[in-house]
């Protein structure tokens, strides 16, 4: 058959970087919820990922739940998991310095992908597609409609999430907590609740990416720290703390990493990414979007 | 204190396999009495990370040591198993190799299950002059042949994959292929065979795509490929990328250009985690493997079929060709026993002269430069037909 153009490879290395980057800046956006909140970077933001296309396998594929409660209930369980991660594990390590958070994270993504292991097996699970699973064609290049799915809940849990921070006095006492824990609580605000709320919040972000990705990529137990890495670099990249930096910059990633393989070489595309975020940060170390005025006041 | 409990730990565990081999060994002793019985010592990953390989391999032993010792023994010495589990530890295999040539005093060894830790106990093995018989694929646990002298191993090599490709594509006029390979060491090791031998086909690489293990997509590498005027794809990698490799193949559209796989996919859970989109997928496997789709006529057929129906009967699995390693393994070991006996230097001896012994994984011809004894005429073409393989043509 014939072959397929330039501009029509171009396109597909496009459309591939966004799919890519979207779960990135899903993943970024977990951590920069936590990281507004109590300024704790989570690093077991990639397990909830990984947890929310294991939880849909096992609603969709074993207990043969529709889509949509399958995709409830998984982002339910998988809220229940940070949240629990968050009162056994953050809560009562509360006067310790932010780093010593930063490492029980660490145990924690250690233990939940232990614990996946454990239930689910070493093996890779597949997920059918939402809809339709056979690709089209745009501009020359295939089009899974999966990916679209990806972009579209990337966008639209990147508006909720500002629309809840900004417009809604929950999410701005949220970051008020941040911003100020005891002048928060002087105003009345439960801080222990927002710190709760943050972890719960920001789990169930990672179950919507691990729900939308699973059908594309496959998961298994061991995929969410690879993940996690990638979305906290878009994280950096984008300025913590910052979501439409998050989403800009994991888009960035992907888009890097894809043309990075198409153009150059596949077998450098992971350091492409990291030479960018170095670069970058060399440059701008509050990254591309934060302020160097609100990087001075907070810890890390 | 630490040393009192650990004398403790040693002694139980002393106490504990005394009593189980009192209580284990008489029944199988008592078929063939008198004579002394023959130990073979074997060291497999039984539990951790390559269990996946030392479980089928264990359970492949026990049930030949049965079969023989009902049969009467080996010309009526009852064969003796010594199976360590080295949990896939370099460490540990060696402790565990040093005690088998030092304790148990056994004239050949089969395993480890690992390259790793093959090639961790090879120097043991030639120091101490006792034959060993790895059950891993690295070509480096048998090269060079002159420091290997004492060790064998029974699973094919990447080079033999790698040629029963190539072979496959020239005799369908491919001459021009991409490659897309895992940054593992399983898909680095078959990059570097497959470089090496297109040349020697007459085949032009015209891509070399490589992705890590992880990785969530893999269209960017198939675009590029979809531009070349490649004719077919190698995809050389292990775990959900190869099943991403067949899922974006089919996606893209590529599905005219041949998607030929390593030995890696050879599992009937890849079929499944590829649905459809495998029709048609090709892959050199060992015969081991397939033995319902071989012929009558095979020469491998009677083997295979008959560790496949007694393993799958005893142990309620599928068969692995992990556990044919260990088949080989043993078997060439008994039967090395039974021509001269327990002496280690006949043994590595008889086994060098080898040749024509049917097993699982081929017909082995041994050398004294060829101490694997496969080829590439070992692996068969099989491709993806109606949800699971079919002999290719």
């Amino acid at each position: 058959m014939e072959q397929i153009t330039l501009s029509g490879q171009l396109v597909q290395y496009a459309i591939t970087g966004l799919t890519v980057g979207s779960i990135y800046a899903l993943v970024a956006i977990g951590f920069n919820i936590i990281y507004n909140v109590t300024e704790i970077i989570n690093f077991a933001q990639g397990e909830f990922v990984m947890l929310g296309g294991l939880f849909m396998v096992f609603f969709a594929r074993v207990l043969d739940m529709p889509v949509p409660l399958a995709f409830l209930m998984t982002i339910a369980g998988v809220m229940a998991i940070g949240i629990m991660m968050e009162r056994f594990a953050i809560f009562p390590a509360k006067n310790a310095s932010v780093l010593t958070m930063i490492i029980i994270t660490i145990a924690c993504s250690i233990l939940l992908k232990g614990a996946a292991m454990y239930g689910w097996g070493k093996d890779p699970f597949t997920l059918p597609p939402f809809t339709d699973r056979k690709p089209f064609v745009f501009m020359g290049a295939a089009v899974f409609p999966q990916s679209i799915w990806v972009v579209v809940t990337t966008l639209v849990v990147v508006f909720f999430l500002t629309m809840f921070f900004k417009r809604t006095k929950f999410g701005k006492a949220m970051i008020a907590s941040s911003d100020n824990r005891d002048a928060a609580q002087l105003m009345g605000i439960n801080v222990k609740t927002m710190v709760m709320v943050s972890f719960g919040l920001s789990a169930a972000v990672g179950a919507v990416a691990g729900v939308v990705i699973t059908p594309i990529s496959l998961m298994e137990y061991d995929r969410g720290t690879l993940l996690g890495l990638k979305g906290f670099g878009a994280a950096v990249l984008g300025g913590l703390g910052h979501f439409y930096g998050a989403v800009a910059a994991g888009f960035i990633v992907g888009l890097i990493e894809s043309f990075c393989a198409g153009l150059v070489s596949s077998g450098y595309k992971d350091a492409a990414a990291l030479l960018v975020l170095l670069l970058v940060l060399f440059v701008k170390p509050s990254g591309l979007f934060g302020s160097k005025e609100v990087m001075k006041m907070k810890e890390f | 204190m630490h040393t009192r409990s650990n004398t403790l730990v040693v002694t139980l565990c002393v106490a504990l396999s005394m009593f189980l081999t009192t209580a284990l060994l008489p029944p199988l002793a008592a078929k063939a009495e008198a004579k002394e019985p023959y130990k073979v010592g074997a060291i497999f990953a039984v539990t951790g990370r390559a269990s996946f390989l030392g479980e089928p391999e264990k359970k492949t032993v026990e049930m030949i040591a049965e079969e023989i010792n009902a049969a009467g023994g080996i010309n009526g010495h009852p064969l003796e198993l010594i199976v360590y589990d080295d949990e896939g530890d370099a460490t540990k295999c060696n402790v565990a190799m040093k005690r088998l040539i030092s304790q148990d005093n056994v004239p050949v060894v089969i395993g480890p299950s690992t390259s790793g830790t093959s090639l961790a106990v090879v120097s043991v093995a030639d120091k101490a002059q006792i034959p060993l018989i790895s059950c891993a694929a690295s070509k480096k646990i048998v090269m060079p042949v002159e420091k290997r002298h004492w060790v064998f191993k029974v699973a094919g090599s990447d080079i033999h994959v790698a040629q029963r490709i190539f072979a496959h594509m020239k005799a369908k006029g491919i001459t021009k292929v991409a490659i897309m390979t895992g940054t593992t060491g399983f898909g680095a090791s078959g990059r570097e065979e497959l470089l090496a031998f297109a040349p020697k086909f007459g085949i032009a690489i015209v891509a070399d795509e490589r992705y890590g293990p992880k990785d969530t997509d893999l269209t960017a590498q198939l675009t590029k490929i979809k531009g070349t005027d490649a004719q077919a794809i190698v995809n050389w990698s292990i775990g959900p990328t190869q099943v991403l490799a067949v899922k974006n193949w089919r996606a893209l559209g590529m599905g005219h250009l041949p998607l030929y796989q390593s030995h890696g996919f050879g599992s009937r859970k890849n079929i499944e985690l590829c649905g459809k989109d495998a029709e048609g997928v090709l892959c050199p496997l060992a015969r081991v493997n397939i033995g319902r789709l071989l012929p009558d006529s095979h020469i491998q057929k009677k083997v295979v079929m008959k560790y496949t129906e007694t393993y799958e009967k005893k142990y309620h699995e599928p068969i692995s060709s992990f556990g044919g390693h260990a088949w080989d393994s043993l078997h060439i070991a008994v039967k090395a026993l039974e021509a001269v006996g327990p002496d280690r230097a006949k043994i590595r001896d008889f086994i060098e002269d080898l040749t024509g012994f049917v097993g699982q994984h081929g017909v082995f011809n041994f050398s004294a430069t060829d101490h694997n004894g496969l080829s590439e005429d070992d692996l068969e073409m099989v491709v993806v037909k109606d949800g699971d393989w079919a002999i290719a043509r």
